[in-house]
């Protein structure tokens, strides 16, 4: 499978749906919840059991984009698309077989490592390509495929559950719904795989436009620096530190969204339900989502240093007047929170694009892959933070809003050493940059001529 | 990416590759169309519930 060079005249609004259908695949992976009921029933299972596909998926993804992400960069989107769709969907078969024989391990081998890995390399495969095609508005084109990660749930969510009520909640059902979600998903990521292509090296021969195209772009410039060599500059770990803050304040209101609202005014002449409690969650779901893209097209406008400074400095502002003034107004809790979680959604699209700013286009996938093991701890580290003292405090004797106080205290700290971290991002230094020898440079542009027109 | 160009072609887009593009955007907005008005009913529950 070789580079997928793209065409003269291939329009570059074809590469956002290309990463878009990839990426509202695998962001089912937020969904899974919706099986964890039937399979513990159907199985026997604890809840702690049935969480276990959706956290080794979850540590599957951080280790492959990790660690595959030079692999994605050398082999080019498409065949990292190809490995993703593969990986994603036998991940479901292998769990359709699981369910179908009453064997758990075969669902959290399924679903857990083998879609994990398509988890990693699907959400790393489309990056380094749209800033690529889109080097005049980074933020915007990233902002739209982690955007999908975030609405991939938004489908799967109810898709899965009307699928579950069709084929009933036992392990034969269970087994046509993980069979029907392999193969639906296998076609529907096809499409990425069918129409991604990288942009081709502008030819002497190539026509120049009389008159500036509307697609044309201007030429990308600046550090290029791999992959290996990032990790070894301030900047990458001040840019960890900064994704790691910022994730685990975002996770720390998403993970315990309604039990926390409705304790929050469980002593109010306003209880909250818990039907209106869900009605919370979704709409956290949907500042997440158009947190991705609207705070991601923002930062070209305003700079992404600049936009981090309001995800952490704003956001610690909000957990403020949550923790003060929360418990005496439902609309201000839940517009305090709906920014919190526009930041936290905010934070994870906008980084590539700082990424790209500060290392260049040269390994920028790669180098996310690496950045996103944050991710990873940020995800323990948030829901153990609020879970920790919420427990701790119940144990005390409190109840309501005051089993809250110390984590979002906590909160507001970690969203300050974020802030003081992205303060100290400076440009990298030169002698980071990667200078291609005469020879390589030579081999890579009679590479892409010969791609572009093949003898 | 060693043998990927890092900048996107000047040549204009072809227009024949719009019902194509129309495609791609209507594959990827159908089901996220779907789930944004399932996530509205959900957010009507704040609300009404």
């Amino acid at each position: 499978m070789s580079m997928p060079i793209a065409p003269p005249g291939w329009s570059r609004w074809l590469v956002p749906p290309a990463a878009l259908s990839v990426h509202l695949s695998i962001g089912q992976a937020y969904a899974w919840s919706v099986f964890k009921p039937p399979l513990e029933s159907a199985l026997d299972l604890t809840g702690t059991q049935s969480a276990l596909p959706f956290q080794l998926g979850i540590v599957m993804l951080g280790l492959s984009a990790a660690f595959g992400g030079r692999w994605v960069e050398r082999n080019g989107p498409r065949r990292a698309m190809t490995v993703a769709l593969v990986c994603f969907s036998s991940g479901f078969l292998i769990s359709a077989l699981g369910a179908a024989t009453g064997q758990y391990w075969l669902i959290v081998l399924g679903y857990g490592f083998v879609g994990g890995i398509g988890l990693g390399i699907g959400y790393i495969s489309p990056v380094s390509t749209l800033i690529k095609w889109f080097p005049d508005r980074p933020g915007m084109a990233t902002g739209i495929a982690i955007m999908g990660f975030g609405g991939g749930a938004l489908i799967a969510s109810p898709w899965s559950t009307q699928m579950l009520d069709s084929f009933g909640r036992d392990g034969h059902g269970i087994a046509l719904a993980f069979l029907v979600h392999g193969l639906v998903y296998a076609v529907f990521m096809s499409l990425g795989v069918l129409l991604i292509r990288v942009p081709r090296a502008p030819l002497a021969a190539d026509p120049l436009p009389a008159a500036p195209a509307a697609e044309s772009v201007r030429t990308d410039t600046g550090p290029q620096v791999s992959a290996n060599s990032a990790i070894r500059t301030p900047q990458f770990w001040c840019l960890w530190v900064v994704l790691c803050m910022n994730v685990t304040a975002g996770i720390g209101i998403l993970e315990k969204a309604a039990p926390m609202i409705t304790d929050f005014f469980s002593g109010t002449s306003a209880p909250v339900s818990v039907s209106a409690a869900a009605g919370f969650v979704a709409l956290l779901s949907a500042a997440n989502m158009a947190g991705r893209i609207g705070w991601s097209s923002t930062s070209d406008l305003i700079g992404r240093k600049n936009v981090y400074r309001v995800y952490l400095g704003v956001g610690a502002l909000m957990y403020l007047l949550i923790a003060w003034f929360g418990d005496t107004s439902k609309p201000l809790f839940v517009i305090c929170a709906l920014v919190i979680l526009s930041f936290y959604g905010g934070g994870f699209a906008t980084v590539p694009a700082y990424l790209k700013d500060l290392f260049g286009t040269y390994e920028v996938g790669a180098i996310h892959g690496r950045l996103l093991t944050a991710w990873s701890l940020a995800g323990v580290l948030g829901p153990l933070i609020v879970n920790r003292v919420a427990d701790a405090q119940k144990e005390a004797g409190k109840s309501g809003a005051t089993l809250y106080g110390l984590s979002f205290t906590i909160m507001i700290g970690l969203l300050v050493v974020g802030f003081v971290a992205n303060e100290l991002i400076r440009p990298v230094h030169p002698r980071h940059h990667h200078i291609p020898s005469p020879r390589k440079a030579a081999d890579d542009e009679r590479s892409v001529r010969t791609e572009q027109h093949p003898a | 990416m060693t043998s990927e160009a890092s900048v996107p072609s000047s040549t204009p887009p072809d227009r024949r590759r719009v019902p194509l593009i129309l495609f791609a955007w209507l594959w990827v907005g159908a089901p996220l169309a779907y789930g944004l008005y399932e996530l509205v009913l959900k957010v009507r529950q704040l609300f009404t519930g």
